[in-house]
């Protein structure tokens, strides 16, 4: 029975699918080629407002504020996005000096008086940071909602059953499997919120960007960045005399760490940076990648259909299942990435953080 | 250089990031996992002591059964030892009482024997009393009969006279 209605659920989409990509590569085969290299980087890429669909009468985009300083009065300025659109569509080169930068990710520069453009301070509510407040949202009226329970319960009487306890499992899993051991019996408690905050904020932006519509969050180096440092911050500052040691006055022969050839404090020194770096890159990337493969196949569809001519039909039809197919097995992959990256990040910052509390084991 | 958007630095990004990051794990960290996890401890530790608990309870209760076997076990012995006692001062008792019953015949038989004896003896005497009376009435029936005419009286007088004198 149930078999039967996913059938009949697919081939649906499946027609749906090919029979609207092929009536709309009629309308691009007829506006020139398709750039998927743009579609593919402006749907990765931040946006000043949140675009949904678009036909030739109904935009769906929700304008968002743009919060960006006046160059030359250093004045702060506050604005939809959809102004600068506005004033575009009546002719006029920018809004109020600010216009999209096509050139530069089509983001907000500023026309100076004596005609050059300058990027302008920019703190701007974009797609991204919309998506961030999102997150940030979720994760606290999750997290106080199962606080809020834990509080009107005895932890005598009763136990958490449902979402509560869901979460209950995964936090607990991640505090008892992860952090506890990664970390160490002694020094754990003081980074379990801040690991579990990481956890729960990668796998909520991954989440939230797999949700058509979403916005590219981990896959943003600057929010890699953040997070690496922050890892760093908490690798560093909490790292004790032996860690200290380990990498000024490490157990080699003096003459590789003092003179004549000092490398070892170089290559700890190094380390001290590559350790986050790997961090940032690792997530950036995978999530940057997994986001590309599944726009990519969304291209082929309107690529293959672009094509003109009967053709375009036939293998526009034939394209689109298949890619239809690689989409949802992407998307599910997607699903565990999303999981397995946030995992892998929270882990590897444990383990760090693990390692900048050694205990005595070196001269057995 | 003309980087593609998401490997663009921007400012803007990493400051809303860093500002919604801080304020997620300040209230998470002071409201949020904290209780969580430690309603999580708390049951846990709820749970080994009622598991400890409940290991106790149960040694105990093994504790008690082994206790009220022991004691079924000596009141059982107890029981034996009192009916053997019972039966022995039955047997005690019994035999004391044949013995009593026994000494009480035996006396009451001597008793009867004396009073046979006795009543023997007074039959005896009465008999011979009677008796006595019986000759002396066959006797004096006799002498009556003899010394009715008074010469034989006489007679008879004299020769006890003569009796009397020698």
């Amino acid at each position: 029975m149930i078999h039967n209605f996913l059938r009949y659920v697919v081939y649906s989409v499946v027609a749906f699918f090919s029979f609207s990509s092929a009536f709309a590569s009629g309308k691009q085969a007829a506006e020139g080629e398709i750039d998927v290299k743009e579609i593919v980087l402006g749907h990765l890429g931040d946006a000043y407002e949140w675009h949904f669909f678009a036909t030739e009468n109904v935009e769906g985009t929700i304008p968002l504020p743009c919060i960006v300083r006046d160059e030359e009065t250093h004045e702060w300025k506050v604005f939809m996005s959809s102004k600068i659109h506005e004033a575009m569509e009546h002719g006029e080169a920018n809004y109020q000096g600010f216009y999209f930068n096509e050139e530069r990710n089509g983001k907000i520069y500023q026309q100076l008086s004596d005609g050059t453009s300058v990027r302008p301070l920019d703190f701007s509510i974009t797609k991204n940071v919309s998506q961030i407040l999102l997150t940030s949202l979720i994760l606290i009226v999750v997290f106080l909602g199962c606080a809020r329970w834990a509080k009107g319960h005895n932890s005598k009487e009763d136990a958490p059953g449902g979402f509560v306890g869901m979460m209950e499992a995964l936090v607990m899993y991640l505090v008892n499997d992860l952090i506890k051991p990664c970390v160490g019996e002694k020094h754990y408690r003081p980074f379990v919120p801040y690991l579990l905050t990481v956890f729960f904020f990668i796998l909520v932006s991954n989440l939230l960007g797999l949700v058509p519509g979403g916005a590219n969050v981990t896959g943003n180096i600057n929010i890699t960045f953040f997070l690496a440092f922050c890892t760093m911050l908490a690798i560093n500052l909490s790292g004790n005399k032996e860690y200290w040691k380990e990498i000024f006055w490490p157990d080699v022969p003096v003459m590789l760490k003092f003179y004549p050839i000092a490398i070892m404090p170089v290559i700890e020194m190094f380390g001290i940076i590559s350790k986050p770096f790997a961090l940032m890159v690792r997530l950036f990337a995978n999530m940057m990648a997994g986001h590309a493969i599944i726009l990519s196949f969304l291209a082929i569809i309107f690529v293959t259909c672009a094509m003109g001519g009967w053709m375009s039909y036939v293998v526009g039809g034939g394209m689109t299942i298949m890619s239809f197919v690689m989409i949802l097995f992407m998307n599910f992959l997607e699903c565990l990435v999303a999981f397995v990256q946030a995992y892998v990040f929270t882990l590897l910052s444990a383990v760090f953080i693990g390692l900048s509390h050694p205990v005595h084991e070196h001269k057995a | 250089m003309n980087l593609p958007g998401m490997l663009t630095p921007d400012i803007g990004l990493i400051f809303w990031m860093a500002l919604a990051f801080i304020i997620v794990l300040l209230i998470l960290a002071k409201f949020g996992f904290p209780a969580i996890i430690k309603m999580v401890e708390e049951r846990q530790q709820f749970i080994s002591e009622s598991l400890t608990n409940a290991r106790k309870a149960n040694e105990e209760l093994a504790s008690i059964q082994a206790k009220g076997e022991k004691i079924l076990c000596e009141a059982r012995e107890e029981q034996a030892k009192i009916v053997k006692d019972a039966m022995a001062t039955r047997d005690a008792m019994i035999k004391e009482a044949k013995a009593k019953a026994s000494a009480e015949g035996e006396k009451l038989l001597q008793e009867a024997k004396a009073q046979i004896q006795v009543e023997k003896e007074n039959a005896l005497r009465e008999i011979r009393s009677q008796v006595a009376e019986l000759s002396i009435q066959i006797a004096e029936q006799l002498v009556m009969e003899q010394l009715k005419d008074d010469y034989k009286q006489e007679t008879y007088i004299n020769s006890l006279l003569d009796k009397i004198e020698k």
